[in-house]
């Protein structure tokens, strides 16, 4: 039973409660970094493998060394753990590519403060997840999010060949594109809810 | 009381864990160790890799020119790298043409290094260096130019090619409102490594000359970089010929010590135009020359002599000297070192006498 509940989860994080496009956590470097798909794949990826982790651990940390009694440090305690994991997959990122390192530029380290990745932390803990709910959790949302922001540099591709309303260039018909994709994903809210 | 042992604990415990990890991965995963750079097929580098190859080079003391600071914003620290570099980056992008892609260019401020790498840089920055050193002679050579000679220090040599300029820092002084740096040819010969002798023509409110001719003095420290340019002898057999006026006689005076030491025996003439005989010095070691090398005719000229000068050698305009006494014909070499207006008047004399134009070399100093 609880494998199913982690695999409904799962799939929950990704396509009906999509953490960027339900509640709209992620947006800057979701802005940002969806001009061209390369760059968004490899920043998804890297959002995916940080959320995926740093949920698993800070569901540890929370069960093991804050509750019962220091669960109002966990605020505090998500933010160093999720800022210390970044800053060893940007030393990998370093290490390993080069090109993508250059890529995501600043937009590596901000994934510190990507509100997201903070964001299920803190659903897991109010959701009353399982470590394995966690991690699927945290695996579903990253994926979610890659999903989310490589269809909109596939769509912002084609976009850039579209007469946009002068005022609407850039962010406007972004932020725009983003609702219609949202409402686009809550067509599938039918299938599973999460609480 | 218990409770907030209990928290500042965890929370300490929660840090110092992962500042352990921190320091494990610092140690591993962004430790490169050490790389070997390779530098024009001849110089090995060993160096720690995670910095950029500009910084990398700087703190090795190759001089790469850069005048944003490594932001990737002026694009002039281009390098070719060969081996060791993966594709380029984005930031490079706006500053390499597609040429330059295609033949390994990149900005040497954007790449790190993280394995052996093999490059190529212009022989001429693996040797720019900056030098402090110390003033250890001043003499006058005419009424306006002095004869400087500097002992360096640190570092204590140089290597230069003959005729090559380097430029020397004036500090800030009442013409100078920050270090001020002018291009002056080296006038001593290549082979005397340790010191740096420069000839100085005093120029009207000249910023480094004043500073040169009236605060310098021996003992004084003075700060230089080079060497820089491509005024030096070609290595051919053709025939040379050198035209030279005033402080322009220094480059000539280096290339001709050069050519003494090395046995060139190529056939030359040295042609040095003056005013009077007030404006003529060291006679005597270029007359010296034309006993130290086999084939090679000092011929000063005067345009102005005074009568009391008892002048017996060529006079009238340097290009007419030139005119009557230059028979070389096509395969000669010429190198001159003058004002701008001398050097356009020469070298129409000289296209005139047959030497083709990409066979004169000069240093435009403006």
């Amino acid at each position: 039973m609880t494998f199913l509940g982690a695999f409904a989860v799962f799939f929950a994080a990704i396509f009906t409660n999509n953490i960027l496009l339900t509640n709209y956590l992620g947006m800057c470097s979701f802005l940002s970094v969806s001009r061209e798909v390369k760059t968004s794949v490899g920043l998804g990826a890297a959002v995916t493998f940080v959320m995926a982790f740093t949920s698993a651990i800070n569901w540890a940390v929370y069960h093991y060394l804050l509750v019962p009694d220091l669960v109002y440090l966990r605020y505090i305690v998500f933010i160093v753990v999720i800022a210390a994991f970044v800053q060893i997959v940007e030393m990998i990122i370093e290490r390993v590519s080069d090109v993508l390192y250059a890529a995501l530029g600043i937009f590596l380290p901000l994934i510190t403060v990507n509100c997201a990745i903070l964001g299920v932390s803190l659903f897991m803990v109010i959701r009353e997840y399982t470590f394995l709910q966690s991690f699927a959790f945290g695996l579903g949302s990253g994926l979610g999010w890659m999903l989310a922001i490589i269809a909109m540099a596939g769509i912002r591709r084609k976009i850039a060949k579209s007469p946009i309303p002068r005022g609407l260039e850039g962010a406007g018909i972004t932020l725009i594109i983003a609702g219609i994709m949202a409402m686009a994903f809550v067509g599938f809210s039918g299938m599973i809810t999460l609480g | 009381m218990n409770e907030l042992i209990q928290a500042v604990g965890i929370l300490s415990a929660i840090s110092a864990v992962l500042s352990l990890l921190m320091v494990i991965a610092d140690r591993t995963i962004a430790n490169y160790g050490e790389v070997t750079i390779t530098i024009n097929d001849e110089k090995k580098l060993t160096v720690q890799g995670g910095s950029t190859l500009l910084s990398t080079l700087m703190s090795e003391e190759i001089f790469i020119p850069s005048a944003c600071g490594g932001r990737g914003s002026c694009g002039f620290c281009k390098v070719r790298v060969l081996e060791g570099a993966g594709d380029t980056l984005p930031t490079e992008l706006p500053h390499l043409s597609e040429e330059e892609r295609r033949n390994s260019i990149r900005l040497s401020c954007q790449l790190k290094i993280k394995k052996d790498m093999k490059i190529e840089i212009p022989e001429e920055l693996f040797n720019v260096k900056q030098f402090r050193g110390v003033v250890a002679r001043i003499r006058d050579l005419t009424y306006d130019i002095k004869e400087i000679t500097i002992r360096l220090l640190e570092p204590a040599e140089i290597s230069f090619k003959a005729g090559q300029y380097v430029q020397l820092e004036t500090p800030e002084y009442e013409l100078a409102d920050e270090p001020v740096y002018r291009a002056y040819s080296v006038s001593s010969a290549p082979s005397r490594k340790d010191l740096v002798e420069l000839e100085i023509r005093r120029v009207p409110n000249g910023i480094c000359t004043t500073y040169v001719h009236d605060y310098l003095k021996e003992g004084a420290a003075v700060t230089l970089n080079g060497p820089y340019g491509e005024f030096f002898l070609r290595d051919s057999t053709r025939r040379i010929v050198f035209i030279a006026g005033g402080s322009g006689n220094a480059p000539i005076k280096s290339i001709l010590s050069d050519m003494a030491e090395k046995k060139i025996g190529r056939k030359a003439l040295y042609f040095f135009g003056a005013r009077t005989t007030k404006d003529l010095f060291l006679q005597e070691e270029m007359k010296a020359f034309e006993g130290q090398l086999s084939d090679f005719t000092y011929i000063p000229a005067l345009s102005e002599p005074a009568e009391e000068d008892n002048w017996g050698g060529e006079t009238g305009l340097i290009t007419d000297v030139i005119d009557r006494r230059l028979d070389m014909g096509e395969e000669t070499e010429a190198y001159l070192c003058g004002s701008p207006g001398m050097i356009a008047a020469c070298i129409k004399v000289l296209t005139a006498k047959g030497i083709p134009e990409e066979r004169i070399y000069y240093d435009k100093f403006a």
